[in-house]
């Protein structure tokens, strides 16, 4: 009898380990602004996490393994996120993935970084990264990469020598609004307004009469994507005729089908953007489109190429190992010859910031025109 | 003095949208004694019925039909008979808690049943701007304001040159005595619920095409509504329609002169200052209840 119960035991234990090394899903954590005034964000990058985990799971996974990802709503509040981090911290996932408001990868960075746990996030805020957390990388551009090639553009293209700029009250717009006018001031360029808004404003008249009070040569719009589709049609219905330049927030895809004809004209620098030419970006948009029937932003690109950066990490370290898994993308190229899910060739510097080739874009009838391609700088 | 006429066009545009809401919250407090704390979900719903509609194939008109015919039925009839009716026999307080219950409710739902994230809404007034007074101003902006006035011009000429408005006032202001010389009270309730819910589906349908349609858009609107009936005088239609107009331009003016961060605090402060030397509003008579 007891032979019996040592054998049973001991079947079940080499079943487990059995299971263990050839099959248990690799475990994802994320956490998104799934509602609240991010879940445009939180959503597309949702999404394309969800696209790209089919597609490697569909191919046997990552080193035999399924991947399998849990969602949680950061409800667009850094407190929530907080929240909702340490409890994803405590099921101890591979990676921890989002959020994508720099405020909420603010609060909630420093409980990865202390659990050991990779984070890759969404978050644009130039601070982020400079803090010297090693277990914090990014899925797109900060905003000491982006804001430099923004006030180029102003400068030289636009010859612009006064501007408003009009920025969202919270970490993400403050970054940005911080970097952009040290990069003004290197070319002499005259701040006209400086406008500060609130996040989840819903009217933008009084701003947009305050740039036209201004009356400036163009005007820097740094909102996130809903604020942005409002002071745009605002801009339209008060008849402001002077350029208007932003950033990503600003010519993203979900802006424009918020803010439809107001659109039109508004440039930006995006350093993703489902326009790009570039055919793998092609071939992922028309399977996200598929999937889910609408066009994503580039949210839904950070998404889908966070996943990827797991799958090559990991098959880079040859294992599944979460507390080596940072050392390994620090430094790390992944060319898209080798993983095409990573659409475009990408560098991981020390800090987890990002060097890939960028666009300048104008939207023209509703649509994102690429008018410039950036090369990667490495 | 420019942008001052662009800060005073685009605030009484605005505020003519809070007026409309205000008048609801009035009417109902008056025939009913409800405060309705889901007031601003009422104005959000509406875009939500009327894209409903749209995405099942039907074109902006009838859809705007529709919405309204929705919103009088839920927001009108179904509100009064399944919340308010067995609330309001505890009191005022409870009922108020299970508006407040409500507006939570009609959020999620919204974020469930539709989406989360903002939908774009057609205009009704075209595209367009116009000269007035040497200045450039949005013809969207203009017709919100007319359409808004034109309403409540209506409302009032309604409540006070017609029977009905008649036997609404006296249900107003005193039931029982409007019972006994034969008005219908009953029905008299029911139509100030089926005119807020219009004012609503109407003040919906001007402010989203701005505004953008998303579940908590109603926060913003309700919050301002609330403040421009009381500040305007919670127990007068003219009040409310002051009250309104008052918000929307010292929104506007705190925005630009102030600051974009105090904005929300400036009406805050109009309302403690009205309740502190006036406190029946503006406009509002103290121990009278009419509408």
């Amino acid at each position: 009898m007891r032979s019996g119960i040592f054998a049973g035991l001991l079947l079940a234990t080499v079943s487990a380990a059995t299971a263990l090394a050839q099959g248990a899903p690799i475990k994802l954590a994320d956490v998104a602004e799934l509602s609240g005034g991010g879940a445009t964000v939180g959503n597309n990058w949702k999404n394309g996490i969800d696209l790209a985990i089919e597609e490697i799971n569909a191919k046997g996974g990552v080193l035999g393994r399924k991947l399998e990802v849990t969602h949680a709503d950061s409800q667009s509040n850094p407190g929530v996120a907080r929240a909702q981090v340490q409890k994803a911290l405590d099921n101890e996932p591979y990676v921890l993935l989002g959020p994508g408001y720099s405020g909420s990868v603010k609060v909630t960075s420093p409980l990865a970084a202390e659990a050991g746990i990779t984070q890759i996030m969404g978050g644009e805020a130039a601070e982020l990264t400079q803090g010297g957390n090693k277990f914090l990388f990014r899925t797109s551009f900060g905003q000491q990469s982006s804001m430099p090639k923004v006030a180029k553009y102003i400068n030289d293209e636009l010859k612009a020598k006064s501007v408003a700029i009009v920025w969202v009250n919270n970490d993400f717009g403050k970054g940005g609004r911080d970097v952009i006018s040290k990069e003004f001031a290197k070319y002499n360029i005259k701040v006209a307004a400086d406008l500060s808004t609130e996040a989840g404003q819903a009217d933008f008249a009084a701003d947009v009469s305050k740039i036209k009070a201004a009356a400036p040569d163009a005007a820097f719009i740094y909102l996130n994507e809903e604020e942005s589709a409002r002071i745009l049609k605002e801009l339209k219905r008060q008849a402001v005729a002077v350029p208007l330049v932003g950033e990503t927030t600003l010519v993203g895809q979900k802006v424009v089908e918020l803010a439809g004809d107001a659109a039109n004209g508004a440039r930006g620098h995006v350093g993703l953007t489902t326009d790009a030419p570039v055919d793998l970006v092609k071939a992922f948009r028309e399977k996200f489109v598929k999937k889910y029937n609408y066009v994503p932003d580039h949210n839904g690109l950070k998404g889908y190429l966070a996943i990827y950066m797991v799958k090559a990490t990991t098959e880079k370290m040859g294992k599944v190992d979460a507390k080596k898994f940072a050392d390994t993308l620090h430094g790390l190229t992944i060319k898209a010859a080798s993983e095409p899910g990573i659409l475009m060739d990408v560098t991981f510097d020390e800090k987890g910031d990002i060097d890939r080739q960028g666009f300048l874009v104008e939207i023209v009838e509703g649509k994102q025109v690429v008018k410039q391609v950036l090369p990667k700088l490495n | 003095m420019s942008n001052l006429l662009d800060l005073l066009v685009a605030g009484l545009a605005t505020g003519a949208i809070y007026a409309l809401v205000a008048v609801g919250f009035t009417l109902l407090w008056q025939t009913s004694q409800t405060i309705n704390f889901a007031q601003g979900e009422f104005v959000m719903l509406p875009a939500f019925l009327m894209l409903a509609v749209m995405h099942a194939g039907a074109p902006f008109w009838l859809a705007i039909i529709l919405g309204i015919l929705l919103s009088l039925l839920l927001l009108g009839l179904g509100f009064k008979l399944l919340l308010v009716d067995p609330m309001l026999r505890h009191g005022v307080l409870p009922l108020a808690i299970a508006t407040m219950a409500l507006a939570i409710g009609m959020k999620e739902a919204v974020k469930q049943f539709f989406s989360a994230e903002a939908s774009p809404f057609p205009s009704i007034v075209p595209a367009g701007d116009v000269w007035v007074l040497g200045r450039v101003v949005s013809l969207q902006s203009l017709g919100v304001l007319a359409l808004a006035i034109a309403v409540v011009i209506g409302l009032t000429a309604l409540l006070n040159r017609t029977s009905i408005g008649h036997q609404m006032q006296a249900t107003a202001q005193n039931p029982t005595v409007a019972r006994i010389i034969g008005v219908p009270v009953e029905r008299m309730i029911l139509l100030t619920f089926l005119i807020n819910a219009f004012l609503v589906a109407l003040a919906s349908l001007l402010i989203t095409p701005i505004y953008l349609a998303k579940f908590s858009s109603g926060e913003v609107l309700g919050q301002a509504a609330f403040i421009a009936a009381i500040v305007g005088g919670f127990n007068q239609v003219r009040g409310a329609i002051a009250g309104g107009l008052l918000i929307g331009v010292v929104d506007n003016l705190a925005a630009a002169y102030v600051s974009t961060q105090y904005r929300a605090a400036v009406p805050l402060i109009l309302l403690i200052v009205i309740i502190l030397f006036r406190p029946q509003g503006l406009l509002g008579r103290p121990e009278e209840r009419t509408v």
